[in-house]
Formats: structure tokens, sequence, C-alpha cells
């Protein structure tokens, strides 16, 4: 087994592992640490896709923003003096079954269908090339993609607000 | 053994079905929130290989970056729809959020 080998089946562990943690775990505090870890594993396998910037942008965004608002979710919806942050789960088995049979499509696809690939390139740095996509191909969806940002950003705060008259 | 693309392609078909579940079986709302995050992580771990193994440009990381942009809008709304919840309900279980139910 190469270590390119070795190296993508610890990270795929580390992955699904965490994953089955943060959907399985009796308590809430368990399973956003868990994600913390599938977004660890996640963005090990974005550098091992050659996806350098992407994997830095996986850190920053999903562990320093996502990760940290979905704490202060837990946090926020639960009484102070009540420290039990258990999480209920309901209909385990019609789920499990569901769920079960979509991983079995999903990986007869994945495994039986030809896919047409090409050898892939010697990884490179990526920044560069992504930020010339960017600000060349891409420009509509950049631009897009920052009014979202923004209206996300005043839906949010406007949603949550107290307001005076209630 | 060499890793192909139906290797990175089953890690995410599990990540996938795993969100599901996730999605599917808890009551807590932020729980949800981390099902579907998994599932987005899934399909931007598929984009990011196939924009390695199959297409010869880097159109499929790009992609997931707006993927990435799309779920921290989504987790701010989201979060202040659960804040407002519990604010009216006092739970934060997502089935006790039926005050529309005729």
């Amino acid at each position: 087994m190469t270590i390119e080998a070795a190296v993508f089946w610890a990270l795929a562990a580390l992955t699904v592992g965490s994953a089955a943690v943060v959907v399985l775990a009796r308590s809430l505090i368990y399973s956003a640490f868990a994600l913390l870890f599938t977004f660890f594993g996640v963005a090990g396998l974005y550098v091992l896709l050659g996806a350098d910037f992407l994997a830095a942008t996986q850190l920053l965004v999903y562990v320093g923003g996502i990760l940290v608002l979905l704490l202060f979710g837990v946090m926020l919806t639960h009484k102070l003096y009540d420290l039990d942050l258990r999480s209920e789960v309901t209909q385990f088995a019609p789920a499990l079954i569901v769920a079960a049979g979509v991983f079995v499509i999903l990986a007869a696809t994945a495994v039986k269908t030809e896919w047409a690939t090409a050898s892939p390139r010697p990884p490179a740095p990526t920044t560069r090339s992504v930020g010339e996509l960017f600000l060349g191909d891409f420009l509509l969806p950049f631009e897009a993609a920052s009014i979202l940002l923004l209206v996300a950003l005043m839906g949010a705060a406007m949603i949550v607000r107290r307001r005076r008259d209630a | 053994m060499t890793v192909g693309l139906s290797h990175y392609l089953l890690v995410s078909a599990a990540l996938f079905s795993l969100g599901v579940l996730g999605v599917l079986t808890r009551r807590n709302a932020v729980n949800v929130l981390m099902g579907v995050e998994l599932i987005l992580n899934s399909a931007n771990i598929n984009l990011v290989a196939f924009s390695r193994f199959g297409a010869g440009n880097l159109n499929g990381q790009l992609f997931a970056v707006f993927v990435i942009v799309i779920a921290a809008a989504e987790v701010a709304v989201a979060l202040a729809i659960v804040l407002t919840l519990y604010r009216l309900r006092r739970t934060p279980n997502l089935d006790e959020a039926d005050i529309l139910k005729g």
C-alpha cells in the first residue's frame, strides 16, 4: 500500500467515523466536536485531491465560522440551569433503512459506472488559478455570492431582532 | 492499490447517507443542521474529486467554494430561525414547532 493510499484510508476513516459520532451521539456537544473532526478530515481529503486553497477555505469558513455558529446555537437554545444537553432520536429504524438504501444506491453507482477519467495532473498550487477564475470566467457568480451573503446577514439580523411592540 | 475516483465517491456516499440519517432521526434543530452540513460536505468532495480525475480544469473546486459560501449563509439564517423558535416555544425540538397545524 502506498503512502498516498494509507493517508487516504486514514482520512476516510476519520471523516466517516466522526460523521457517525455526529449522527449517533447522545450529547449535543459530542456531536459538535465530532463535526469538527469531520471538517478536518474533509480538509485533508481536499489536500489529497490537490485542492489546497479549498482546504484552507474549508478550515477557515467551516471550522472557524460555521462550527462556532453551531456551538452558539447549542448554547443559546438550552436553559442555563439545565446543563443536560441530551438530544433525542426519533424513528431510528425506518430512517436507518432509508439511509442504508441511499448508501447502497450511491455506492453501486460509484463503483459500477465506467467514469471517463483522465490521468490526474501533478498537484500544483491552485490559489492563483482559482483567483483568476473568480475574477475572470466566474465573475458573475462571485458577485452574486457577495449579494447573497449581504442579504443573508440582513435577513438573519432582522429575524432575530427583538420587537419593541411585542 | 492506487486511490481512484470511486474511492472518493464511496467516502462521499457514506457521508451523504450519514447526513440523511442525521436529518431524519434527530429532534433537536441544531443536530438537523449538522446533518445538513454533512450532506453539503459530501457534495463538495464529489465536486473536487471529479474536478481532479475527470475534468482538466478547476471548475469543480470553484463550485465547491461557492457551496461553502452558501452553506455559511444558510447556517446563519437557519440559526436565526432556531433562536427565534426557541424564544417563542422554549424548546429546541423541531417537532414541537406545530403552531400552524390545523
